[in-house]
């Protein structure tokens, strides 16, 4: 490495830049549109917020419109973790392209696997073995209790509540043990693949899953006896960022959001994937649409997450864990040894990769967020022809702005912690 | 494949002519419109078949198909409990489209999402600027003439000595 020859302050390059060189991301006339005409008088304060700001979760940026204390318009401004997963995952074959979902919703990347998979599996017309389609149903609602945990402790930490923050880290763990045991890695999983699951689960996950099983309903206690009726909490929460049923239907809000307004729409329920059709379990509603309905939606996903994790694993049948089809998933390890056509097929699916047929598909999945969708055109190549997420954060964000109407400054943090996004599903 | 049958039937008998074609795949249907009627066959979709959410909207580039683009509308009913899809194609020379926000309030960032990466036009859109890429980005990646591998770098503070030592990372 060069070293660099120290800069003097009179000599930065810094110093040449004009205040007019300086270019604005939004032009005066865009601007007049968004904010109220008071703004322009300098009648009230337009004031940035983010995006380097600890409670917008990420690299959110708002353009909030205050008069004194209170909101008038909020403006969010998103794109800062655009990565262009979308564009890279055209020039990758279908098989490779899964690794790139984990990193779109990083708090829960199980629930995207299964969602590209799923729109792989619906466009080739892949049949899943039953085994794999249980063991994806507990690594679903795994992953929604690790989504709502880290919600829950962030959120929290948010309102000023931090202990609650360190005990949801601490079961947070337990799960993120399940994904390393099962994946090898404790975030970025890639462990559904299209046809079934990668390999089947170690010997230790029964015993990794009753641990939770067994440990988690006195934990959920915990929660609700630090949070349900503490004043301080319902003080911050209650009647904060109302939004109408309606209103969360026309804005396509999904998930805990959507349920927190009273919407009964579950895509577990609506339009069973992966066997969910043969569990036993609720969709817990809230009335209001305001923060602390929405809390309540997800706290009440514990224990019917812990149910059907419950009801898969009594009932979780043996059997293989990916397709026989040698022309999607790849022979096992050991008949490549002897197998002149195994030989083969493992050759052309990690060269080439299969072909999908020319069409277009549309698969959803209920993450711990909302909808998660992907869109999925084939070209009769073996590489998508365009891919597209339905980021259900991308949907919850956007009524930011007339869910913030008139609230305080200090509930815009309570209200995007409410939403649950994550900007790496919002950009992309 | 029955109710996907009779959901094209109905679909079809109550928007006549403003349909080109109907389209089953995998139990899921597409309904092919003009562009000039893309905006009736939606208002219809959701005030009388209650189609009432936009679940996705987004673009796919068939080049080097003409007409190229085609703009995707996801609607889903939760009374219905039913997904349709409308798709509008549009030429390369003439790539603009009614804005769908009057209908479906959430189309807002999506059509600005599809303006940004792929540089249709939404007439009619109220708030129409990038929403993904910086202001002073040039081109519409997600265009098919836009290679998959190469990315110039958008900005750097030491391009000079990106170039001096490194020079395959501008080839």
């Amino acid at each position: 490495m060069v070293a660099e020859p120290p800069i003097r302050i009179e000599d930065s390059p810094l110093n040449t830049v004009k205040t007019e060189d300086v270019q604005l991301d939004i032009t005066f006339d865009q601007l007049k549109k968004l904010v109220s005409p008071r703004a322009l008088t300098g009648e009230t304060m337009l004031l940035n917020m983010g995006p380097q700001h600890p409670s917008t979760h990420g690299v959110l940026r708002l353009l909030l419109e205050l008069d004194g204390e209170t909101v008038l318009n909020c403006i969010p401004d998103i794109g800062y973790l655009h990565t262009g997963i979308e564009k890279t995952a055209e020039g990758k074959t279908y098989l490779k392209a899964i690794p790139l979902t984990d990193r779109t919703d990083y708090l829960a990347p199980m629930s995207n696997n299964l969602a590209y998979c799923g729109a792989v599996e619906k466009l080739v017309g892949i049949d899943v073995p039953i085994r794999a389609q249980y063991l994806r149903v507990i690594l679903m609602e795994l992953t929604r209790m690790n989504s709502h945990l880290v919600w829950l402790g962030t959120h929290a930490l948010d309102i000023g509540a931090m202990s609650v923050f360190l005990y949801c880290m601490r079961e947070r763990e337990m799960i993120l043990d399940i994904y390393e045991a099962v994946s090898g890695a404790r975030m970025m999983s890639s462990y559904i693949r299209p046809g079934g699951l990668w390999r089947d689960v170690p010997n230790q996950f029964g015993a990794l899953v009753q641990r939770i099983l067994d440990v988690f309903p006195g934990r959920v206690l915990e929660y609700e006896k630090l949070l349900k009726e503490n004043p301080m909490w319902k003080d911050r929460t209650v009647g904060v960022g109302k939004i109408s049923a309606e209103d969360a239907i026309a804005w396509g809000m999904t998930g805990p959001c959507l349920r927190g307004s009273g919407v009964n729409y579950d895509v577990r329920k609506a339009q069973p994937y992966s066997s969910y059709e043969h569990f036993d379990f609720t969709v817990p509603l809230g009335s209001n649409g305001d923060v602390y309905d929405r809390y309540r939606c997800r706290l009440e996903e514990f224990p019917q997450s812990l149910k059907i994790i419950k009801q898969a694993m009594d009932k979780l049948p043996g059997g293989p864990v990916i397709t026989d089809d040698r022309k999607v998933a790849p022979p096992p390890k050991h008949e490549i040894a002897y197998s002149m056509e195994s030989l083969i097929h493992h050759f052309k699916l990690w060269t080439e990769g299969f072909r999908a047929p020319e069409g277009e598909v549309y698969f959803a999945v209920e993450s711990g967020k909302g909808e998660y969708g992907v869109l999925l055109s084939g070209d009769g190549s073996p590489k998508p022809r365009r891919v597209h997420f339905r980021a259900p954060s991308f949907h919850n964000l956007q009524p930011l702005g007339p869910m913030s109407q008139g609230a305080l400054l200090a509930d815009i943090v309570a209200i995007i912690g409410s939403v649950d996004i994550v900007l790496g599903d919002v950009d992309r | 494949m029955t109710e996907q049958n009779e959901l094209s039937q109905v679909l079809v008998a109550a928007l006549g002519d403003a349909v080109i074609e109907v389209t089953g795949f995998r139990g899921e249907v597409t309904l092919i419109v003009p562009r000039e009627r893309v905006l009736e066959v939606l208002s219809h979709l959701r005030d009388v078949q209650q189609f009432d959410m936009l679940a996705d909207e987004t673009c796919v580039d068939y080049y080097p198909r003409e007409p190229r683009f085609g703009i995707l509308y996801q609607l889903y009913s939760i009374k219905r409990n039913l997904r349709v899809r409308v798709k509008v194609m549009l030429s390369e020379y003439d790539a603009s489209v009614p804005s769908a926000v009057s209908i479906y309030r959430n189309a807002n960032w999506l059509e600005r999402e599809v303006y940004d990466l792929f540089g249709i036009n939404f007439e009619g859109h109220p708030d129409q600027r990038r929403i993904l890429l910086p202001p002073d980005w040039e081109g519409h990646p997600l265009r098919k003439e836009v290679p998959v591998t190469v990315e110039e770098n958008a900005f750097s503070f030491n391009r000079e000595r990106i170039d001096a030592e490194k020079p395959y990372a501008t080839e």
